[in-house]
């Protein structure tokens, strides 16, 4: 098993490389010069050589990816013109908040989907199975910065039940705060997760293991408490980990609305202000993060499931 | 047409279907039949809320709110339809060419695909439209970057999966081009998952480039484009919440339309059997 873990992060050395490559290449496509652009029309000519340095701009192309490479290694992802600081620095500070949402929304992503799951299973193909799909596609039709300001204005607003946004202190204020923008995302994940789920569980009900159970005299909701559900969550493990790319993207857009100072908001923020190292930096980051939680969820997959092998 | 036949003998596709035709029929007919202008100010009548004359009420300004969702559909119908379809048509390509040659082209662009699926799509559209600059071009550009990845991992794994078949093991005994195989036997018959994904893909690409307009790094004002709809609408939310509602719905509409729609097809081209 470690030696499993172990390759697959060796197998992650060219994945992570790529990584800083596209990004990098990401600002290689902006039309005209990146220090005038970054520092507007009005700079000095000397403050665009200086920045031009700053930046190596004035080295071939692959010395100024080696500068970026070198930064990503040593962990400071390059510095923010506008905050002045280590990128790092600033991810650090708002990670907590994104990895929150992240983890939030798929709790309550399984909290709606589980019981839409079981019940569309158990009446399959009946009006039941039928009228939760189209709830579902319903959920999936919602465009997610609409539904942040419909439920703002009904929720906040209206019935006064939760804040417009922002963040407080602690963790049960927070779990407070950030249940909306948490909602937010959650619903769309639990579209994805639902539909899987409900298809892991009638896999499971045909199971012959779950016939043995029945065979041996145990009742209808031990053998789904104990065979079919635990079988069915694993295959629901590794649908979140396909799609958490998905989630993390959900996260930037809800960030911003609710006023969350997670990574999300900060990527929107640096786009307005041109922070080009901060939307660079933050690309590669934000795709360590996916490949981290994919990552996760392998192992976890693996440790649940003795069938599976980390390969 | 034997796809339509069986598109609509399914009730998600029929539904997605009429509720598509009933898209298209408003946003073609309201620039003759509604008496508002999309754009004129009238501010005698700001802010009122929906009526029989002004069906989903006017904005700030006093335009019919109907009337500017209708003519913000082109936009977005446009931005969505072009931002699924022209990937779609490289991400085709790129993946027949790498199931088609196989060997080290094959292994290059999956390990492109690899990496570029790493990135949150909405984080990947946001910086290159970022760094290019808030424009309707630049968004296609950013949606072209990043949307083909999809369809070419779809068609490239149905087109390994397919090439091991009988018929195309017959193919070999008749001595067809390789060509002419991929193009007329493989390509059928591998476009048909890409196309029900298509589907889903409309989906949250209106709400994505809506999204863009919205954080103003797409479509620009004045158009009455959906995202921006919402977008001015936020500062009256609380007074005329329908300027909110409305075009969300749109978006919501167009949605489950695509979605049944994608839902029917998948019935439809199920081969028989």
């Amino acid at each position: 098993m470690f030696l499993a873990i172990l390759k697959r992060l060796l197998m992650l050395i060219p994945v992570l490389i790529g990584i800083t490559l596209i990004s990098f290449l990401l600002l290689q496509i902006m039309p005209g010069d990146p220090a005038s652009r970054a520092m507007g029309s009005r700079a000095s000519a000397e403050d665009l050589q200086a920045m031009r340095e700053l930046w190596g701009l004035d080295k071939p192309i692959w010395v100024q990816y080696f500068y970026f490479l070198r930064d990503c290694v040593t962990g400071s992802f390059g510095v923010s013109i506008f905050h002045k600081q280590p990128i790092i620095t600033l991810v650090a500070d708002r990670l907590p908040y994104t990895l929150a949402i992240v983890l939030y929304s798929t709790v309550i992503a399984l909290v709606i989907a589980l019981p839409f799951a079981i019940l569309a299973a158990a009446n399959r193909g009946r009006f039941l199975d039928v009228a939760i799909r189209q709830i579902f596609v319903v959920l999936i039709a919602l465009p997610p910065f609409w539904l942040c300001y419909v439920l703002i204005l009904w929720l906040a607003l209206n019935l006064g039940m939760f804040p417009t946004g922002g963040v407080g202190t602690g963790f049960f204020e927070n779990l407070y705060r950030l249940f909306l923008p948490s909602l937010v995302v959650g619903l769309s994940t639990a579209a994805l997760i639902q539909q899987s789920l409900r298809a892991a569980l009638i896999d499971a009900m045909k199971a012959d293991y779950v016939d043995t159970a029945r065979a041996k005299g145990l009742r209808g909701y031990e053998v789904f408490l104990r065979h079919i559900l635990p079988n069915s969550l694993i295959s629901t493990i590794s649908i979140i980990g396909v799609r958490v790319s998905w989630i993390i993207g959900g996260t930037v857009v809800v960030e911003k609305i609710f006023s969350v100072p997670g990574l999300g908001s900060l990527l929107i923020d640096s786009i307005v202000s041109r922070d080009l190292p901060v939307i660079r930096g933050l690309t590669v980051f934000f795709a360590i993060l996916v490949v981290t939680v994919n990552l996760i969820a392998d192992i976890c997959y693996a440790l649940a499931d003795p069938r599976i092998r980390l390969e | 047409m034997r796809v339509l036949r069986n598109l609509l003998r399914t009730v998600s596709g029929s539904v997605g279907l009429i509720m598509l035709i009933i898209t298209i029929a408003s946003t073609v007919l309201t620039p003759f039949l509604s008496p508002y202008d999309p754009f004129a100010l009238d501010f005698a009548n700001a802010m009122q809320p929906p009526s029989a004359a002004h069906w989903f009420g006017t904005d700030n300004f006093g335009r019919d709110i109907f009337t500017r969702v209708m003519a913000g559909a082109v936009y977005d119908m446009r931005l969505a339809l072009i931002c699924v379809f022209g990937p779609m048509a490289i991400g085709v390509l790129i993946g027949l060419v790498a199931g088609y040659l196989g060997g080290r082209i094959d292994a290059a662009l999956m390990r492109l695909t690899d990496i570029v699926w790493a990135f949150p799509f909405y984080v990947l559209v946001l910086a290159i439209v970022g760094v290019l600059g808030p424009s309707e071009t630049n968004l296609y550009i950013a949606f072209f970057l990043v949307n083909w990845i999809g369809y070419a991992r779809i068609i490239r794994g149905e087109t390994l999966l397919i090439s091991r078949l009988e018929f195309i093991e017959a193919t070999r005994v008749l001595r067809f081009g390789k060509l002419r195989v991929t193009l007329r036997h493989i390509l059928p018959n591998a476009i048909t998952p890409a196309l029900v994904y298509s589907m889903s893909d409309v989906v949250l690409t209106v709400q994505a480039v809506a999204a863009m307009s919205f954080f103003g790094l797409g479509v620009q004002p004045p158009a009455p484009e959906w995202g921006l709809l919402i977008v001015e609408s936020i500062d009256y939310m609380r007074d005329a919440p329908w300027m909110t509602v409305f075009p969300g719905l749109a978006i919501v509409w167009i949605g489950i339309a695509f979605a049944l729609l994608g839902e029917g097809l998948s019935t439809a081209l199920k081969p028989k059997g």
